[in-house]
């Protein structure tokens, strides 16, 4: 089973991410900024991140910048999932070590195939 | 709002007439969903009036609005990844080989819906310029539903679309945003393919003798001899050492001798030569 940390400080929008990767079998964690989401990876390194752009504390750039600076054993793959759908944001993201990136809002079609493309699905 | 089973038969013999397509059980409690709108549009009150007015035929543009609404064209770009990858590595790499004279490569994706299908494969060869310098790559799209290639044609995908099975890098680099959470597919790309309104029920469009068919997802809803007759054309349509493909879970065993798998492509398909003429004698 795959596991994925899903980061974003809307509850509700992790509790839609967490029932569409739980129906696609995915062991759920949940953090609620970056720098909880950063504790989290050091606990148990997900296989991937589902990330969102704007929280309280630390946001997704900050957080995906210092995850890809630390010399983790392993780097999970990154999946932004934000309303930020420009391609400034997007390309900023890719620059900053995103994998994928998911356009709010989303279904359960688009983040299965995002899942796929980066090969953890 | 309710659809009498009299209209249902109308809607599905007129569907069956024009395109060949079945109404599947699964789809028929859709009807009354895809055509609420036109209903709503049109101010018919009713579906069974909605289909009164189709049938009385003094309106060929609702016909073919109703038409296109009751056709599945669900697709994405890419739509199951294993078989471009076939498509796009090895059986790509075997045609280069067999046409380092032409120079020209001819595809036909058949059904083509929305054009994510043939955008994928333009994508890939406008990727790739260095090596197919100097070939002339002609991909062809066809589609029964008008409403389906104008949009292809158009190049202009919801975010929704633009998102499904396409990485985030080639949409970035292909399309640019448009108003309304739409992003367009880039000129370049656009003219790379051409779109036309094709029923497969006609004979196959030219050069009809097509490198590359494609012919996914659109068999499914056929009856076991339009299927026949469909395969007979797409095999006439090939050249004779052409690749078949379709959709992930159709295939050709059973269904016509004019197509086997593809030994060094499992998933493919080419086309049998010596089974043409047999099939010509038997119809
Ligand atoms: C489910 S879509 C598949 C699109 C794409 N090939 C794919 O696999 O993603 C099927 C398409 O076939 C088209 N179609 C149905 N009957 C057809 C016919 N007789 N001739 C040409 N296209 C047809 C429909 O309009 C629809 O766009
Ligand atoms: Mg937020």
């Amino acid at each position: 089973m795959k596991s994925c940390l899903v980061v974003d400080d809307s509850k509700v929008i992790r509790k839609v991410a967490r029932h569409i990767l739980e129906t696609l079998n995915f062991s759920v964690q949940e953090a609620g900024d970056g720098r909880e989401a950063l504790t989290r990876c050091e606990e148990h390194m997900p296989d991937v991140v589902l990330l969102d752009w704007n929280m309280p504390v630390m946001g997704g750039m900050e957080f995906l910048r210092t995850l890809r600076q630390r010399s983790f054993e392993s780097q999970p793959k990154v999946v932004f999932c934000t309303t930020e759908n420009d391609a400034a944001h997007i390309r900023a993201a890719i620059d900053a070590g995103a994998d994928e990136y998911v356009m709010k809002p989303f279904d359960r079609e688009t983040l299965e195939s995002k899942l796929q493309i980066v090969g953890v699905a | 709002m309710e659809v009498s089973a009299a209209s249902t038969r109308v809607l599905s013999s007129m569907l069956e007439q024009r395109t060949g397509q079945q109404l599947a059980m699964s789809r028929q409690w859709r009807i009354e969903t895809v055509l609420q709108s036109l209903v709503r549009a049109r101010g018919l009150g009713s579906l069974d009036r909605l289909v009164h007015a189709v049938a009385a035929g003094g309106d060929p543009a609702l016909a073919d609005a109703v038409i296109d609404a009751l056709l599945n064209n669900e697709t994405s770009f890419y739509r199951d990844r294993n078989s471009f990858e076939l498509l796009l590595g090895p059986a790509m790499a075997r045609l280069e080989q067999a046409r380092t004279r032409e120079r020209r490569i001819s595809i036909w994706s058949a059904g083509c819906s929305t054009g994510q299908e043939a955008y994928s494969i333009a994508m890939w060869f406008a990727e790739r310029k260095a090596r197919w310098v100097g070939w002339t790559i002609d991909i062809l799209a066809t589609d029964v539903s008008r409403t389906a290639v104008d949009q292809a044609r158009s190049g202009l995908y919801s975010q929704f679309e633009v998102q499904r099975g396409l990485p985030v890098t080639q949409m970035i680099r292909w399309f640019e945003e448009s108003p309304g959470a739409n992003w367009r597919i880039l000129p370049e790309l656009r003219r790379a393919v051409r779109f036309e309104v094709h029923s497969l029920m006609n004979p196959a469009p030219s050069p009809a003798r097509f490198d590359v068919i494609l012919c996914r997802n659109v068999l499914l809803y056929f009856s076991d001899q339009v299927r026949r007759i469909v395969f007979a054309r797409l095999a006439e349509a090939a050249a004779p050492d052409a690749v078949l493909m379709l959709g992930a879970g159709e295939t050709v065993i059973g269904q016509t001798p004019a197509f086997v798998s593809d030994p060094d492509c499992r998933g493919l398909y080419i086309r049998r030569p010596d089974a043409l003429p047999a099939y010509r004698a038997a119809s």
